[in-house]
């Protein structure tokens, strides 16, 4: 018994979702009547899935052995070409797709840039962080962009009377396929076990005839398709392409990967605990609204949760 | 006749179910070098520990210099006079030899160190060691990385004794990174040191250096004192019999091998720095061992030959076919290379066992390219089996078990890679006697199957058990390969230096 539990606490997200339940029935218990309705289950879920699609990519970043600064940018320019597209014509999956396909350039060109000049990510994505800004705030002349979503909005949208068998919006349902693949790409593709061992020791890479310099391109590209589509997931919030949008978005995406078990020092990590690390965040978040709580409680706390979470991951490292 | 500076009297340290030390007693003389020699996981390193106040033992007692002493942390063994030199170096490469030496107990006054007093200690630190050692370069002023890892051991020492009253010094491994003239020189500092009144505690697996540096010797196997006594009146077979406790009755085991085809040819191939017009021939069912000093340009061979370092010039045919230049295609032609960084290159110790040994073959463990983690586990508990690889399972990380195991997933990744030619880089490096027995078996069975094999290695002993030719490699360039029946340690050892 000691062992099996001592086995199941081995998979770096138990802890985190141990910490998920107990944060959840700790909430439940002292507001009985409104967060233990079903519905905020549905609500926090929303709120979730621009941050979880992005900790999925940045997890995948963060295995590496590297980090992405730039997802708050990539974000907001995301939502700035959706916009654009939208008001020049284009269909909703065009736009989405222009969207989808911007981020995922720059990310291409920032892993390359990373994996062929050899300049440490933390450098470059900085730089990227500031130069997609600003590309987002000129595309946009300094402005938000009102665009007519076309449908866009119903991906987080509450769900009308005849879609009620979803029980969860689209974008939630596109939250929880996205983290499936992703860990299924770790998983069971030689690019995953090539990220792994990436990030783990580069110089083994390179010995057991990992092409290194591909995979970390690809890694950077496959991150900001994700970004890209998380911006997708923005934009149908927020109906207008908001340049100055998701400032400082990268650090929940990080702490969510963090809190979910990856290591920034590269080789351990998984999706599942960085979705989980999402939910904790947000269920934290909704938790203080719900008790009435100021604003600056829940981000203390999510503080201490971060430090936490990371402190808990050593120690069971020590165990071994 | 010298009284006893140091002495352990039935030390004993539990971790667990584990018992580290169970009952450790020996004595140490002011002015001698005496050796503690174990395989790995006998417990030296937790004894020393002890002995620095980093691990706290359960029960024993430690005298120094008849009083009792209880280290209760590294920094109140050092002002008690007790230092150690560890095996991994713990220098700053950014600093200067000067404050490198000082290094957290620079002499200050209200916070700002002193730097006329720094340089001195470390002058007169530096007089101490360099003195005896010939060393030049070495001087305050210096940078710590760009000193060769010889001079930065000498710093390490120096930091050691610039400790007013530094009464016990404990190297542990010390010539890990040396080869030939750097060895001796070091010898000669610490013969100096123990000349003048320092008590030495000198901890190594090279048997015969330990018998060429040590006054005494005490034994360990699993936690306990298994002998000791004085090194002149031992022979070596007798400390190998004592750590392994058994007599290592053939160490070096030779089946009969008949050379075939020439599978690897290496022709005036040029690195950037080094080698520099290497040419050789390696044919399948032989052992070609590569000899020299640590520097020679040995690793950075096998390194471009492997495709990890660029070739300026000539060429490396496998089987008759000269591809690109890049360990991928090398691996694709059935060449593997087991690098002497164990930790650092050769593998990938946060991750599994499995993951490590199948990471330059992935596919094949399942359909449609994909990795499937049971075919993986299954492939690597095959070759645990096989190599006796000691785990819990195959999930288990490669930072959790000892240098030999180690070693042995390096090793079978090659394997389950199924290489034809083996480049092995100091295979034997850091692992205990019994994982090297089972290398050694490992080898002369590949060898046997008819696999080419090119192994480095700084131990000669080693060299000539197991190789059939033996080439010698000096700054860079690379001596013809002869049989090993033609040779002598002697000559090898005159070819390295260039005397």
């Amino acid at each position: 018994m000691a062992l099996a539990l001592k086995k199941v606490f081995r998979h770096s997200w138990v802890g985190p979702l141990v910490a998920l339940v107990a944060v959840y029935v700790f909430f439940v218990v002292l507001r009985p009547e409104t967060f233990a309705r079903p519905i905020n289950l549905v609500t926090m879920a929303r709120q979730t899935v621009v941050v979880g699609i992005a900790a999925a990519g940045m997890t995948m970043v963060i295995i590496s052995g590297g980090i992405d600064l730039s997802v708050g940018s990539s974000v907001a320019l995301t939502t700035v070409v959706i916009a654009r597209l939208l008001n020049g014509g284009a269909g909703p999956f065009t736009a989405a797709l222009g969207g989808v396909v911007v981020a995922m350039a720059a990310g291409c060109i920032v892993g390359s840039i990373i994996s062929l000049l050899r300049i440490t990510p933390f450098v470059v994505t900085l730089g990227a962080m500031t130069i997609l800004r600003g590309a987002a705030k000129g595309i946009a002349n300094q402005q938000k962009i009102d665009a007519d979503a076309r449908g866009l909005d119903s991906l987080l949208g509450v769900l009308g009377e005849g879609r009620r068998w979803m029980i969860f919006p689209p974008g939630v349902w596109a939250l929880f396929v996205v983290s499936l693949l992703a860990a299924a790409v770790l998983r069971y593709l030689r690019f995953g076990r090539h990220v792994f061992a990436l990030g783990s020791n580069e110089r083994t890479a390179k010995l057991c005839g990992v092409p290194v310099e591909a995979v970390k391109i690809g890694v950077y590209t496959l991150s900001a398709a994700l970004t890209g589509l998380a911006g997708v997931m923005e934009f149908a919030t927020l109906t207008v392409g908001d340049p100055t949008d998701s400032i400082g978005l990268e650090l929940e995406v990080i702490a969510a990967s963090v809190i979910g078990g990856a290591s920034l020092l590269g080789g351990e990590g998984s999706i599942l605990g960085s979705v989980i690390g999402a939910f904790l965040m947000t269920v934290i978040k909704t938790g203080s609204t719900h008790l009435g709580l100021p604003n600056w409680v829940e981000e203390v706390v999510t503080g201490i949760i971060i430090v936490v979470a990371v402190s808990l991951d050593r120690l069971r490292h020590r165990r071994g | 006749m010298p009284g006893a500076r140091l002495i352990t009297r039935d030390v004993r340290k539990t971790f667990g179910p584990t018992v580290a030390l169970g009952g450790v007693s020996y004595s140490v003389e002011a002015g001698r070098v005496h050796a503690l020699i174990g395989e790995n996981g006998a417990g030296k390193s937790t004894l020393m520990n002890v002995l620095v106040g980093a691990t706290l033992p359960d029960s024993g007692e430690l005298l120094l210099d008849g009083a009792s002493y209880r280290p209760q942390s590294p920094q109140g063994a050092r002002r008690a006079g007790v230092a150690m030199v560890h095996q991994e170096l713990s220098l700053c490469p950014h600093l200067s030899v000067a404050e490198n030496i000082v290094l957290g107990a620079e002499p200050s006054r209200a916070g700002f160190v002193r730097q006329g007093e720094t340089r001195e200690i470390a002058a007169r630190a530096l007089a101490r060691v360099a003195g005896a050692s010939r060393e030049t370069t070495l001087v305050p002023e210096a940078k710590v990385g760009d000193l060769s890892p010889a001079g930065q051991q000498l710093v390490e020492i120096a930091r050691a004794v610039s400790q007013t009253r530094c009464r016990v010094l404990i190297l542990d491994e010390p010539t890990s990174s040396l080869a030939g003239e750097d060895v001796q020189r070091l010898f000669a500092v610490i013969r100096a040191l123990a000349d003048k009144g320092v008590a030495i505690i000198y901890i190594s697996h090279f048997l015969e250096e330990v018998q060429q540096i040590a006054d005494g010797f005490t034994v360990l196997r699993d936690g306990v004192t298994v002998g000791s006594g004085i090194m002149a009146d031992v022979k070596l077979a007798d400390i190998v019999g004592l750590m392994a406790g058994r007599r290592v009755e053939q160490l070096f085991p030779r089946s009969p091998r008949t050379p075939g085809e020439v599978v690897l040819e290496v022709d005036r191939l040029e690195g950037e720095d080094k080698p520099r017009g290497a040419s050789l021939a390696l044919r399948r069912g032989e052992v070609l061992g590569i000899a020299g000093l640590v520097g020679a340009g040995r690793t950075e061979l096998v390194r471009t030959i492997f495709g990890l370092d660029p070739v300026k010039s000539g060429t490396v045919r496998v089987l008759g076919v000269s591809g690109p230049s890049s360990p991928s295609a090398r691996l694709a032609a059935g060449v593997g290379l087991l690098s002497e960084d164990r930790k650092g290159e050769g593998l990938a110790t946060q991750l599994s066992i499995a993951d490590n040994l199948t990471l330059s073959k992935l596919g094949g463990l399942g359909p449609l390219g994909l990795v499937l983690p049971g075919r993986q586990r299954a492939a690597a508990r095959a070759w645990m089996d096989r190599l006796a690889i000691r785990a819990s399972d195959a999930d288990e990380a490669v930072r959790n078990l000892s240098g030999g195991n180690q070693q042995k997933v390096a090793l079978a990744r090659l394997l389950y890679h199924d290489a034809d030619v083996f480049l092995l880089d100091e295979p034997t490096r850091g692992i205990d006697v019994g994982s090297k027995a089972q290398i050694y078996e490992l080898i002369d069975k590949l060898a046997g199957r008819g696999k080419a094999l090119l192994m480095i290695s700084s131990y000669l002993p080693e060299l000539f058990g197991v190789c059939d030719r033996i080439a010698v490699m000096r700054r860079g360039r690379l001596g013809p390969a002869r049989p090993v029946a033609d040779l002598t340690e002697h000559a090898v050892l005159m070819e390295a230096t260039g005397s």
